[in-house]
């Protein structure tokens, strides 16, 4: 015979506390209320990045509770040489009887930005599971079609070697320049946004990575192996590389974003992927490598420009400090320009290795540098005359 | 590529590391431990091409559960005692989380395992996961609970808030002073190894047993999270392991971050399981039970003991008396006793305890009710406004206590209470390792040692200096915890919303004026200092005044 014991477990109650059952002071007011939005409506994107990091120049009453070994806490504003409005006020002091206040909410500037892209978690992983799924359907693709069988001997040691090398900056600059400065920002909207930005190349990375591993273990004569003697020994990508550490070691956050985002990318990045690559792959038979150099090309053009031009429009245009951020990234320009020109340069004898050759360095330059002084246009900032050599 | 397994993607990413030929990257975070270069693995083993679709995946259910919890009308069966507490854990939990996200560069350069470094950057990800699904979780709650006042102003009373800042340690710890004491040993070792135990799983099944299953939906899929990043706090313990001249520093931080630690998340998340249930089913496990358990069993003994071995001093005699506060000296209930005290600072309403209550408290810590139950009799009594003060301001035999400098806690086991001159200033701590953690530990010679990086203990430390001489009305509505009709309490002692019962700023009015405990502390000569410390290390338990001695 079955016996059956009650189980303990807790009991539904009817409570009727959901929203709209009583009427009360505060019933109806269901939006944080301790940040202006950007806009007259509050997106999910503030609701759920805003003000996480605390600023005691609005709030945080009892101040910074950790100080590193030289008594600064938090987020110290001097981590950049740049400025955002409120940014000379000294922080409210606190002593016995002075209460909490502080001033009014933003009270900085730098509280003003907005990622345009508006990511947080469930958009980025949204955005990057689509990219890895249909970068591994193209590339199933290609294999099940034996696309790889129709690139030449050349375009394959191409690919394993300087396509192969590009997995090297991503990985660099994805880790020891945009990771290391997402503790460096003073708002979360900032330090969320880098961190996106830091985890687009090193999937970018990843991918290259991976891909060659595909590339290796369908085509017997396809060196793995070849990416890294190339990033190490190939006179070629020593200009490149050099900048590339040159890019991890700024103590800047701001100098480091801007340099790589605004300088690096237009004429380095896109000048390898989307005035070399992209141009000599389909020539030479391949159309799967265009794919993986196109989501990276993406990210950066659509997603990590597209934040860093907001970041730094709001700072060439700040109501008190305009002038001197414009100065600044001005000298930026002097000092990064020529370093990146100098990279790109060295790699010049790329253009000449495929078969089937791209369209003319001299041209895929001239491009890349027209495209950057777009961007510095819009940014109201003067190229530097270093552009010109 | 998708047909690669795991292990062989993972072993190809390794070769995206290089050592840099032409400039070092830039080295911003000190660190007093050494670390010779040794190959360790990636503990993390992730591949992005698998882990974006994997956290995906784990976002469609907690997103559909959220829409099927609405739909489902869950909030007609959620217990507002519970979810009054939510105001308070998730106002603090989403900074925590973000800030584990910014600790992670602060071990690219002091531990030199470029292996590791990727797990470091997918922890870094999760975690800002972590910060942004509560946030939106607390947006959830805001929009569909009956009472959104607290959620609705979350941040900012967060941010000025005493309990926030209690809370804060957990977050700024991680952050900022010698990167292998933040970044790793508190942060990884003792915050996420030990006590995410009792924040991520604990409390989600007693949310589940208050009606309330997202907090379990969203929760459980951020465990799901952390459990990886424990193996990164065990890579880099086990190669700071390996140099003997890291023993020292490790014993020293193991036992601040122990002690740290547990003062603030057993005082938090103690209080929101045993105060903040409705359930009170006799065999359902007590936090003490919970923290045995979790704690005490799966940490102390199967994760730390076996690491005695090489070479790590394990603080023995501080996991003892965490356990003993818990279980001899009330601990738990001395820090709820002290929130509901001060219910009037805060920014959540606190349901009065029951008969029910009491006796499954009794049942579950016998002595309960003889110590406290009659001040929870008093705090019902007094929780509608009918021409008395609140709780604080009225004679129930309880005495406001001191703040600890270190934990901010309060001293609430008050035979525990020591003080120091530190600075110039005499400070009162809740225990002894909290002031040897300030005095000693958090210092730039330790034991004789030069630890030039170690961190500096900061701010505004006792709430009550800042308000010292205010009157109540002015301090509540300076901090922000007004209602929009601009008089009405956030803050209740009962969870009755009729208007007519909720305590408004004209009540507060008629109160006396804040004294800050320390600046009369500090007023006093050193007989005064001495007496009274005698006569605090006789209060209690449960605030009661030192008996009249004889």
């Amino acid at each position: 015979m079955t016996t059956t014991h009650e189980r303990s477990v807790p009991k539904p109650v009817f409570t009727d506390a959901e929203a709209g059952a009583k009427v009360f002071p505060d019933s109806e007011l269901r939006r944080f209320n301790y940040f202006t939005p950007q806009k007259r409506k509050q997106s999910h994107y503030e609701d759920v990045t805003v003000e996480v990091q605390p600023d005691p120049r609005h709030y945080l009453t009892q101040g910074w509770l950790y100080a590193f070994a030289d008594g600064r806490g938090g987020y110290p504003l001097e981590w950049t040489v740049l400025k955002a409005w409120g940014s000379d006020r000294p922080i409210p002091e606190r002593s016995p009887g002075s209460g909490g206040k502080g001033y009014d909410w933003p009270a900085l500037g730098w509280h003003e930005f907005r990622d345009p892209n508006e990511e947080w978690e469930l958009t980025l992983y949204r955005y990057n599971a689509n990219v890895v799924r249909q970068l591994n359907q193209n590339v199933d693709a290609a294999r099940q079609a034996k696309a790889f069988d129709q690139w030449n001997r050349n375009w394959r040691n191409f690919v394993a070697q300087h396509v192969g090398a590009w997995m090297h900056v991503d990985h660099g600059l994805g880790l020891y320049l945009f990771a290391n400065a997402n503790r460096r920002a003073p708002t979360n909207m900032h330090n969320n946004a880098i961190s996106v930005n830091s985890m687009h190349r090193i999937r970018a990375a990843q991918d290259l990575a991976l891909y060659n591993l595909t590339l290796s273990e369908e085509m017997e004569d396809f060196d793995g192996a070849a990416h890294l003697t190339t990033w190490n020994e190939d006179p070629a990508w020593q200009g490149v590389r050099e900048v590339t550490e040159q890019l991890t070691a700024i103590d800047d956050w701001c100098e480091a974003i801007f340099a790589a985002n605004v300088v690096f990318e237009p004429l380095v990045g896109e000048l390898f992927r989307s005035n070399l690559v992209q141009q000599a792959a389909p020539a030479n038979g391949d159309f799967v490598t265009p794919t993986l150099i196109g989501a990276e090309e993406f990210d950066y053009s659509e997603r990590d420009l597209r934040y860093t031009r907001v970041m730094f429009d709001l700072l060439v245009n700040d109501r008190e400090f305009a002038d001197h951020n414009r100065g600044l990234l001005q000298q930026w320009l002097t000092r990064w320009v020529p370093r990146c020109l100098s990279a790109a340069r060295t790699m010049q004898p790329l253009w000449s290795q495929p078969d089937a050759k791209p369209p003319r360095f001299e041209d895929g330059l001239d491009r890349a540098k027209s495209r950057f002084s777009g961007i510095l246009s819009d940014l109201g900032l003067q190229a530097p005359k270093e552009l010109g050599q | 590529m998708s047909r690669q397994s795991v292990a062989k993607a993972h072993q190809k990413i390794q070769e995206l590391s290089w050592e840099p030929a032409y400039h070092e990257p830039v080295s911003q975070y000190g660190t007093d431990y050494t670390f010779r270069k040794a190959k360790k693995k990636d503990p993390l083993k992730q591949v992005l091409r698998s882990y974006f679709p994997m956290q995906e995946e784990k976002d469609h259910r907690v997103y559909g559960a959220e829409d099927g919890a609405i739909r489902g009308n869950m909030f007609r069966q959620v217990q507002e005692r519970w979810l009054e507490w939510q105001k308070l854990f998730l106002s603090i939990i989403p900074l925590p989380e973000i800030s584990a996200a910014r600790a992670m560069p602060l071990l690219f350069r002091t531990v030199p395992n470029p292996e590791l470094h990727n797990g470091q950057a997918i922890q870094m990800i999760d975690e800002v996961r972590h910060s942004t699904i509560q946030q939106n979780l607390k947006r959830l709650y805001m929009q569909n609970y009956i009472d959104p006042a607290g959620f609705n102003s979350s941040l900012r009373n967060f941010q000025n808030d005493y309990c926030g800042t209690i809370g804060r340690q957990f977050a700024e710890g991680f952050i900022t002073g010698d990167a292998i004491t933040a970044a790793s040993i508190y942060l990884t070792i003792v915050a996420e190894t030990a006590f995410t135990n009792t924040l991520f799983v604990a409390m989600p099944a007693e949310a589940a047993a208050n009606g309330d299953y997202l907090l379990p939906t969203v929760f459980h899929s951020v465990q799901s999270d952390e459990s990886r990043h424990i193996s990164n706090g065990y890579a880099t313990l086990l190669m700071a392991l390996s140099d003997e001249n890291n023993h020292q520093l490790l014993e020293r931080d193991l036992r601040y971050a122990w002690w740290n630690n547990h003062a603030v998340v057993d005082a938090a998340i103690g209080t929101f399981i045993e105060y903040g249930t409705k359930d009170r089913r006799k065999d359902r496990e007590s936090y003490a039970e919970m923290w045995r358990r979790w704690i005490y069993d799966d940490y102390y003994r199967s994760y730390l003991v076996p690491l005695e071995k090489y070479g790590l001093v394990i603080p023995h005699d501080l996991i003892e008396e965490a356990w003993n506060r818990i279980w001899n000296k009330g601990y738990v209930h001395e820090v709820a006793q002290f929130f509901a005290t001060g219910w009037l600072a805060n920014y959540w309403r606190i349901d009065p305890m029951t008969d029910e209550d009491f006796e499954w408290f009794e049942s579950k810590y016998p002595g309960w009710y003889d110590k406290y139950g009659k001040w929870w009799e008093n705090y019902n009594r007094l929780s509608v406004p009918n021409g008395h003060h609140p709780i604080v301001a009225e004679d129930v035999d309880y005495v406001y206590p001191h703040r600890c400098w270190t934990c901010m806690v309060p001293c609430l086991v008050r035979e525990d209470m020591v003080t120091d001159k530190v600075e110039g200033q005499w400070r009162t701590y809740c225990s002894e390792p909290c002031r040897w953690t300030d005095v000693e530990a958090f210092r730039p010679t330790y034991q004789g040692r030069q630890t030039p990086n170690m961190g500096q203990l900061v701010g505004s430390r006792e709430w009550e200096t800042l308000y010292h001489g205010w009157n109540w009305a002015d301090i509540v509505s300076d901090m922000g915890f007004v209602r929009d009709d601009g008089k009405t309490m956030v803050a209740q002692p009962h969870l009755d919303l009729d208007p007519k019962k909720m305590w408004t700023l004209d009540h507060l009015r008629r109160m006396p004026e804040v004294q800050s405990p320390n600046v009369v502390l500090n007023q006093m000569s050193d007989d005064e200092r001495a007496a009274f410390q005698a006569d605090y290390n006789r209060q209690g338990p449960a605030g009661r005044p030192a008996p009249a001695q004889t």
